[in-house]
C-alpha cells in the first residue's frame, strides 16, 4: 500500500539489528527447568552464602535445579500459603509450626542452627558486652543508646522481639528514643547501624561477610539464648496440587541426609563455621 | 423559492456560521457556479475563511448550503499548507490515496506523475516536502489539489506566504487550472490578484457579504464600481503587486 | 572520593574482563526491557493517537487517570502484578511469577502510561497544527492518527527512548515478580541493590556504572541510526 517505499533500505536493516539483539537477549531467558523447583529463604541466609555452597552440591548428587527466592521469613512463609514455592528454608520456629498447623507444610523438621550476635560501636557506651544477651539489651536500654531493628517480620526480627521480652520491655519502639526501625534486610540494617555507630542484633552469617563495618565490633555472643534455629517444610500439595513435591521432598531428605548436613558444616566465611547442622536422627 | 440555474454547484442561503459567541459569517447568500473564479475579498478578519470552509462544507452552519452535485470533488488549499514529513511524492500519493482509497494503486500513481508534471516538482520528487521553499510547497499542495480532479477548488490566500516570484508561479497555474474548466474560489486581500485572476469578486465586511459583482463591474468607473471603497485604506490595492 | 574512583576503576575492570556473569545480567537487563518497550509501544502509541483524536463522554477523566498513573511506583506494579501471577492469583495457573515473563509483564504496565500519555500529547499537538487539512483532505479520524504518528516519528523514538530509561533503571517491580533469583531473574538492577544490602557500596557503584555505559552505548548507536536517517540530514551537512 502505501507503506511500501516509505521504510527506507538503511531503517530496515537497523530495526532488524534490533530485533536480532532483542531475540540474543530473550534467549538467556533461561527456559523453563523440568527439574527445577522454587525455594523460599530469607535474605539473610541467602547473602550468607550458604546457597552458593549447598546447592550445587545438591544438583550434582540429584540433578535438581534450586532457585532460590530470599525475601523477609514473613514473606517467605506467606509465599509458602500461596503456593508460590515448592520449599521453605527459614529459621522462626513458631511461625514455622503455625504453618504446618495451617495445612501449608507436610512437616517442619530441624535443619541446621547459626547463632545472633549483638554488634555496636567499638566504645560500647552502654556496657553492653558479655555473654548476656538480656543483660545486655536491658542496659541498651536503660542508656537509650541507638539500636538499630530490621522491623520487618523476619525471623531475625522475631527473635529480637523475643529478647526484649526477656528484658522486660514489651514494645521498645516506645520504651526508649535510640530505638530505630528500619523496616529492611540485614544488610541495610548493618549498613544504617554502621553508619550511625549503634547497636544491631544480627545473624553471625551476614556480619561475617559484611564488607561496611565502620566502627563496629561483636559485643555479645555465646548466650545459648542466641541460638537461632533453621527449619525445612516442604509446602503441601494437598493445598496447591501444582507443588512440585517429589523433587521439593527430594531436596528435604538431602538436605538432612548425612551428605547434606556434612555439607552445611563444611561451609566456611573467613575460616570460621557458620552453620551448625542439628537434623533429628 | 428562485430557481437556480443549471450551472450551479453551491447554493447558500442565509447562511451563518458562529464560533461560539463570535459571528463569523452572517447570512451569506450566493452561488458558485460551474467555471466561476471567484475572489473573497475582505480585510482581515471580515469572515474570508469561515465562507470558504462555509463553502467547502467543513464547518458548522445555521441557514442552508445547498450542494447540487452531490458526488462534486472538491480540495482545498490552505496559506501555509500542511505536508508530512515525507517526500514530495509521497505526499502526493497519500493525499490521492485520502481522497479516493478504492482506486487501483497503479491509477493513483499515474494522477501523482501527472499532476508533479503539471506543477513543476518533477525534479523534487524525492525531496523531503518539508526542505522546499515556501513557493514550491504551495505548488505542492497545488498538486494535491489538483490530482483529485476537483469540480471545486478552494483556495485560502494561498500566495499571502509567498515572494514575489513565487506568487507569480502559483498564479499562472491557478490561470491554468481556470483555462482548463475548474471552478476556483479564491480568498485573497490583494486586489491586483483578484482583478488578474478571477471572474467575479465577493467582498466581505464583518461577516457580511457586502458585494457580490463580475469583476469588470467591481472595478469599473460607473455606480457599478466599488473598488474606490478600498483606496479609503480598507484593503491593500496593489495593481502591480 | 577515592571509593568512587575506586569503582570507577571496577567498573572499566568488569567491562574490559566480561565476566559471563556479567554479560548474562546486562543481556538479561536489556532483554526484559526492551521486550516490555516493545509491547508498551504497541499498545501505548495506538493507544495515545487514538486517545488524541477520538471523542468521547468522559474523556477527560480517562485523561486525568492516564496522567496519574505516570506516577505509579514500581513497587506497587510489582505488588499488583505478583498478587496477579501468584499462584492464589488469578492468574496463578499460568505459572510465569519468578521468570523473566513476568519481568515484561510489569514493566510493560510500568511504562505504558508514559508511552500513551507522551504519545497523546505529541499527536494531540501535531494534529493542531495540521488536523484541519488532514480532514479536508478526506482524512477520518483513524487515518488521522495514523499518518500522525508517523508524521510525528522522531518524537515517537524519543518517547520510546525515556520508557526504556524508565524500565532499565527501576528495581522495585522486577524485584517482586522475579525474585531477584541467581542466574534466572537477577537483572543489573536487583544485582546493584543485592549488593548494597550486603554492604559490598564499591561494587553495587560499579555496577551501578557499567548499567550506564551500557545506555550510553544504546543510546549512542541509536543516535547515530537517527542522524543517518533524518529527512532533513541532507541540508544539514
Amino acid at each position: 500500500m502505501v507503506a511500501r517505499g516509505l521504510i527506507g533500505g538503511r531503517r530496515h536493516a537497523v530495526l532488524v539489528m534490533l530485533f536480532a539483539l532483542l531475540l540474543a537477549g530473550a534467549s538467556t531467558f533461561a527456559p523453563a527447568q523440568e527439574r527445577s523447583i522454587t525455594m523460599a529463604s530469607t535474605t539473610s541466609t541467602e547473602q550468607s552464602g550458604l546457597f552458593a555452597h549447598l546447592l550445587p552440591a545438591f544438583k550434582q548428587a540429584t540433578g535438581i535445579d534450586v532457585r532460590v527466592v530470599a525475601v523477609g521469613t514473613g514473606q517467605a512463609l506467606d509465599m509458602g500459603r500461596r503456593g508460590d514455592a515448592d520449599v521453605l528454608f527459614v529459621h522462626d520456629r513458631q511461625a514455622e509450626e503455625k504453618l504446618v498447623a495451617e495445612g501449608f507444610g507436610i512437616q517442619r523438621t530441624d535443619v541446621m542452627y547459626n547463632d545472633f550476635v549483638i554488634v555496636g560501636p567499638q566504645g560500647d557506651p552502654a556496657g553492653a558486652k558479655g555473654r548476656d544477651v538480656v543483660a545486655a539489651l536491658a542496659k541498651i536500654a536503660a542508656r537509650s543508646a541507638s539500636f538499630i531493628s530490621r522491623g520487618d517480620r523476619s525471623g531475625t526480627h522475631a527473635a529480637e522481639l523475643r529478647y526484649w521480652k526477656m528484658a522486660g520491655i514489651d514494645a521498645p519502639a516506645t520504651k526508649f528514643a535510640g530505638y530505630k526501625e528500619c523496616g529492611c534486610g540485614m544488610g541495610p540494617a548493618l549498613n544504617i547501624a554502621s553508619q550511625s555507630d549503634a547497636y544491631v542484633l544480627t545473624d553471625r552469617g551476614t556480619w561475617l561477610s559484611f564488607k561496611n563495618r565502620g566502627n563496629l565490633k561483636v559485643l555479645v555472643e555465646g548466650d545459648q539464648r542466641l541460638f537461632n534455629q533453621y527449619g525445612v517444610i516442604v509446602v503441601n500439595p494437598a493445598k496447591h496440587p501444582h507443588v512440585k513435591v517429589q523433587l521439593a521432598q527430594a531436596f528435604a531428605d538431602w538436605v538432612l541426609s548425612p551428605a547434606g548436613q556434612q555439607t552445611i558444616a563444611s561451609y566456611r566465611v573467613g575460616g570460621e563455621q557458620l552453620f551448625f547442622p542439628n537434623a533429628p536422627h | 423559492m428562485t430557481m437556480l440555474p443549471a450551472s450551479t454547484l453551491i447554493a447558500l442561503r442565509d447562511a451563518s456560521v458562529a464560533y461560539g459567541a463570535v459571528q463569523a459569517v452572517r447570512n451569506a447568500t450566493m452561488r458558485v457556479a460551474q467555471g466561476d473564479f471567484i475572489a473573497v475579498v475582505g480585510a482581515n478578519g471580515s469572515g474570508k475563511t469561515s465562507l470558504l470552509r462555509l463553502l467547502h462544507g467543513v464547518v458548522a452552519h445555521s441557514g442552508s448550503r445547498e450542494v447540487l452535485r452531490p458526488a462534486g470533488v472538491q480540495a482545498m488549499v490552505f496559506q501555509r499548507p500542511f505536508l508530512l514529513r515525507l517526500s514530495v511524492w509521497n505526499n502526493l500519493r497519500i493525499a490521492l490515496w485520502l481522497a479516493q482509497p478504492d482506486t487501483a494503486t497503479a491509477l493513483r500513481e499515474e494522477r501523482a506523475e501527472e499532476a508533479l508534471r503539471r506543477v513543476g516538482l518533477v525534479a523534487l520528487r524525492d525531496r523531503p516536502a518539508r526542505s522546499l521553499s515556501g513557493g514550491e510547497q504551495q505548488r505542492l499542495a497545488l498538486a494535491r489539489g489538483w490530482a483529485v480532479r476537483p469540480d471545486i477548488l478552494f483556495l485560502d490566500e494561498p500566495t499571502a506566504s509567498l515572494d514575489p516570484s513565487a506568487k507569480n508561479d502559483v498564479e499562472a497555474l491557478l490561470a491554468d487550472f481556470a483555462a482548463d474548466g475548474m471552478t476556483l474560489v479564491m480568498s485573497t486581500h490583494n486586489l491586483g490578484q483578484a482583478k488578474r485572476l478571477a471572474n467575479r469578486v465577493v467582498y466581505m465586511d464583518e461577516g457580511r457579504i457586502d458585494i457580490d459583482l463580475p469583476t469588470a463591474d467591481f472595478f469599473g468607473s460607473g455606480t457599478l464600481g466599488r473598488a474606490d471603497l478600498f483606496l479609503k485604506g480598507k484593503l491593500s490595492w496593489s495593481l502591480a503587486g | 572520593m577515592s571509593a568512587v574512583l575506586e569503582s570507577f576503576a571496577t567498573a572499566f575492570r568488569l567491562i574490559v574482563h566480561a565476566d559471563p556473569a556479567l554479560v548474562r545480567t546486562v543481556a538479561l537487563s536489556l532483554a526484559v526491557s526492551g521486550s516490555a518497550c516493545l509491547c508498551a509501544a504497541a499498545f501505548g502509541l495506538a493507544s495515545g493517537a487514538w486517545l488524541a483524536v477520538a471523542r468521547f463522554p468522559g474523556q477527560r477523566a480517562v485523561l486525568l487517570v492516564l496522567d496519574t498513573l505516570l506516577a505509579l511506583p514500581s513497587v506497587v506494579v510489582g505488588l499488583a502484578v505478583y498478587l496477579l501471577l501468584s499462584r492464589s492469583g488469578p492468574l496463578g495457573s499460568w505459572g510465569i511469577l519468578f521468570t523473566p515473563a513476568a519481568m515484561v509483564i510489569a514493566q510493560t504496565i510500568l511504562v505504558l502510561p508514559i508511552v500513551t500519555a507522551l504519545a497523546r500529547q505529541v499527536v494531540a499537538d501535531a494534529l493542531r497544527d495540521g488536523g484541519d487539512q488532514l480532514r479536508s483532505m478526506g482524512a477520518g479520524a483513524l487515518a488521522s492518527a495514523v499518518l500522525m504518528l508517523m508524521h510525528e516519528r522522531w518524537a515517537m523514538a524519543t518517547v520510546m527512548l525515556i520508557a526504556f530509561g524508565r524500565a532499565i533503571a527501576e528495581v522495585g517491580a522486577v524485584m517482586i515478580v522475579g525474585g531477584n533469583i541467581d542466574g534466572v531473574t537477577r537483572v543489573m538492577t536487583t544485582t546493584i541493590a543485592l549488593e548494597t544490602s550486603k554492604g559490598d557500596l564499591p561494587l553495587a557503584l560499579a555496577l551501578g556504572f557499567v548499567l550506564l555505559v551500557v545506555v550510553a552505548l544504546l543510546n549512542v548507536a541509536i543516535a547515530l541510526f537517527r542522524r543517518g536517517s533524518s529527512p532533513l540530514a541532507a541540508d544539514l551537512r
